[in-house]
């Protein structure tokens, strides 16, 4: 969600139990401004909050003048004021992290025991584990990256990539006409892994190199992860994401807004194919 | 008097709680009873039928006797709930819930549809369809999240006797409370909250009945017979924790407390209020300030569980009869096998025969 005018976008997402407080509202409008003049970044946008047993983590996404896509930083906070910079993760880190499971503490340097199966397994005889430490930090960055890939997502033709490959806002998006608006098709993952092999050569062959450069979510399985809500009458469409419980992104058709958050445990529902 | 939302897949609930006042429910029993006396009539038409053709052996497999629920105003029914889709529009009146749905609803994990009439496809099958999924969730999430500081309700002062185990649970308003204060009410020990919702035993109940207790009607025919006839082990009587008992001693969830406490704002302590959210139960919510306290449940209507949800496995199959030498069938002997048996028993009749004679022989020489 974007940082400006983030006290009346984060209104939309009420119905799905996303709220701020006044006090953290309050908060993040000055701090993230300041943090976008420090960090020199074109926006900032709350990615979310991510609900610890004793205290939450914010995340926040600063998005470089490069490309929007791919130039992102991401940052915690835990009071809405100080914001620190989550490690970018190997991918062999990342796979660790993935094992992790459980709820997040709250305490960025809380170090996470990860025990390699394999290799236990293989020495059952001589008995020797070997463990490695996973950071707190490396754990909420993992969650985040697997989630950001799995869950991010824009309305159609948002935006724009150049013929340089840069991905810009598409400044003559007018919002999603309402019958568009309620079809799963129209809204697209934001993320770097263009898949084009699950398209076929039929629909390639009218597809736009510039607009069509992301996969929409329709693809996604389990069919029925995604729950689309039209609230207030239809001037309100509210996606959540049943896969990450606590996701949820809207758009007021007609308009350009549109806007999406996090604010859950920072768990996956691996249990989603028993509870359609 | 208390409310939370229950998010779906289609629609949303918003679910409201309400305590009715004494008199107001008597219209709904009247329906249930006339329903419980379609079914022995249709019983009675059936065995005329039967007895004409030849008896088929019956099954001996008697079902678990079904545990009746509780009434309305006492246990899981104590309070009545309303749900709506969406605020403006009609609230629908959940049905009381029993405790087989209490026991089917801990096994299973189904989204909400925000459909009440959906069907809730799942094994165990859910005896019911969504209104009273929604109903058991509610009243699990109730009986494990409703939480009041320590003191703002107190037993009636009548001196009961708990020897019979079943508890005291009712309770009245402490009208001498006096409010603690925030740093007390965030405690981590969390003593100063208690429950004031009866605990769901595992029966499904909150007061545990022995499912072997026969009904009165049958009494009057089988008293003597009953006295004779040997009991089957008797069930162990279920306890729970008493009402009112403190979230201390809610047990841990993964290794982590049951609730985390904390304050709505850090900035201006004096005027933060206290906040309690449930690890159990994601999604409820408890907040307290001087005298007030409430009570709030916005999310999915699931339980936390550390390991992913398996479903239960389905029962063992029934063992067939154990094959031995009396229920093996033998092939009947052909017709040389007959004559070969029935020569050896001609001869061996001759055989007698003869000695038989010649002691005939002996014994008339002499």
């Amino acid at each position: 969600m974007d940082s400006e005018g983030l006290t009346l976008s984060v209104e939309y997402l009420a119905t799905t139990g996303i709220v701020l407080s006044t006090e953290q509202k309050a908060a993040l409008q000055t701090s993230l401004v300041m943090l976008q003049n420090a960090q020199k970044f074109h926006k900032v946008q709350l990615w979310g909050k991510v609900v610890g047993i004793k205290e939450s983590y914010f995340i926040a996404c600063g998005i470089g003048r490069g490309n929007e896509l791919l130039d992102r930083k991401f940052l915690y906070s835990q009071d809405c004021m100080k914001w620190c910079m989550l490690p970018i993760l190997a991918d062999s880190r990342a796979l660790m992290c993935r094992s992790l499971s459980g709820r997040f503490i709250g305490d960025p340097t809380y170090e996470y025991e990860y025990i390699d199966m394999r290799l236990w397994e293989k020495e059952k005889k001589l008995r020797r584990r070997q463990t490695r430490f996973g950071e707190r930090r490396g754990q909420i960055s993992g969650s985040y990256r697997r989630n950001r890939q799995r869950s991010a997502h824009r309305t159609q033709r948002s935006y724009v990539k150049t013929a340089t490959g840069k991905i810009v806002t598409n400044r003559s998006f007018e919002g999603l006409n309402n019958l568009d608006c309620k079809k799963l098709a129209s809204y697209f993952h934001y993320r770097n892994t263009p898949n084009t092999d699950k398209i076929n050569l039929l629909a390639k062959a009218t597809l736009d190199q510039s607009i069509d450069f992301l996969e929409h979510i329709e693809t996604d399985l389990p069919k029925g992860c995604w729950a689309l809500h039209l609230e207030r009458g239809s001037g309100l469409v509210i996606l959540k994401s049943l896969l990450w419980l606590g996701y949820s992104f809207y758009h007021v058709p007609g308009t350009r807004k549109f806007g999406s958050m996090y604010v859950g445990t920072g768990e996956k529902n691996i249990d989603l194919p028993f509870m359609l | 008097s208390g409310l939370g939302k229950i998010l779906g897949t289609n629609k949303n609930y918003i679910v409201a709680e309400v305590e009715y006042r004494e008199g107001a429910e008597d219209e709904e029993q009247g329906e249930e009873g006339e329903g419980e006396e379609e079914e022995p009539k249709e019983d009675e038409d059936a065995e005329p039928k039967e007895g004409e053709e030849d008896n088929i052996p019956q099954p001996d497999y008697k079902p678990p006797p079904v545990i009746p629920k509780e009434e309305n105003g006492t246990g899981c029914n104590k309070k009545t709930y309303f749900v709506c889709n969406e605020p403006g529009t009609e609230w629908v009146k959940l049905p009381p819930v029993t405790p087989a749905q209490v026991v089917c609803a801990r096994q299973i994990k189904k989204f909400f549809t925000g459909d009440l009439n959906a069907p809730v496809i799942s094994y165990p099958p859910f005896p019911g369809t969504e209104i009273n999924y929604l109903r058991s969730q509610i009243a699990r999430i109730s009986a494990g999240t409703q939480i009041s500081p320590v003191d703002y309700f107190k037993f009636e002062e009548d001196d009961e006797d708990d020897s019979d185990g079943e508890g005291r649970d009712s309770f009245v308003e402490n009208v001498e409370f006096e409010p603690l204060r925030n740093q007390e009410l965030i405690d981590p020990s969390l003593s100063n909250w208690v429950h004031h919702v009866q605990h769901i035993l595992p029966q499904g109940r909150c007061q545990w009945i022995n499912p072997a207790v026969k009904t009165e009607a049958e009494d009057f025919d089988d008293e003597e017979e009953e006295e004779e006839r040997e009991e089957p082990d008797e069930p162990v009587p279920e306890h729970g924790p008493p009402l009112l008992n403190p979230i201390s001693e809610d047990s841990e969830v993964d290794s982590m407390p049951a609730w985390s406490a904390g304050l709505t704002s850090n900035l201006v302590p004096q005027y933060a209020a206290a906040v309690l959210r449930s690890n159990l139960w994601p999604g409820s919510y408890v907040f307290g300030l001087d005298k007030k306290f409430e009570n709030l449940y916005i999310g999915y209507g699931h339980k936390y569980t550390a390991d992913n949800y398996s479903p239960p496995a389905p029962p063992a199959t029934q063992e067939e009869y154990p094959s031995g030498a009396e229920v093996t069938e033998v092939p009947d002997p052909t017709v040389d096998e007959e004559r070969a048996l029935q020569a050896v028993q001609q001869e061996q009749l001759d055989r007698e025969a003869e000695e038989a004679e010649m002691e005939e022989d002996d014994e008339e020489d002499d």
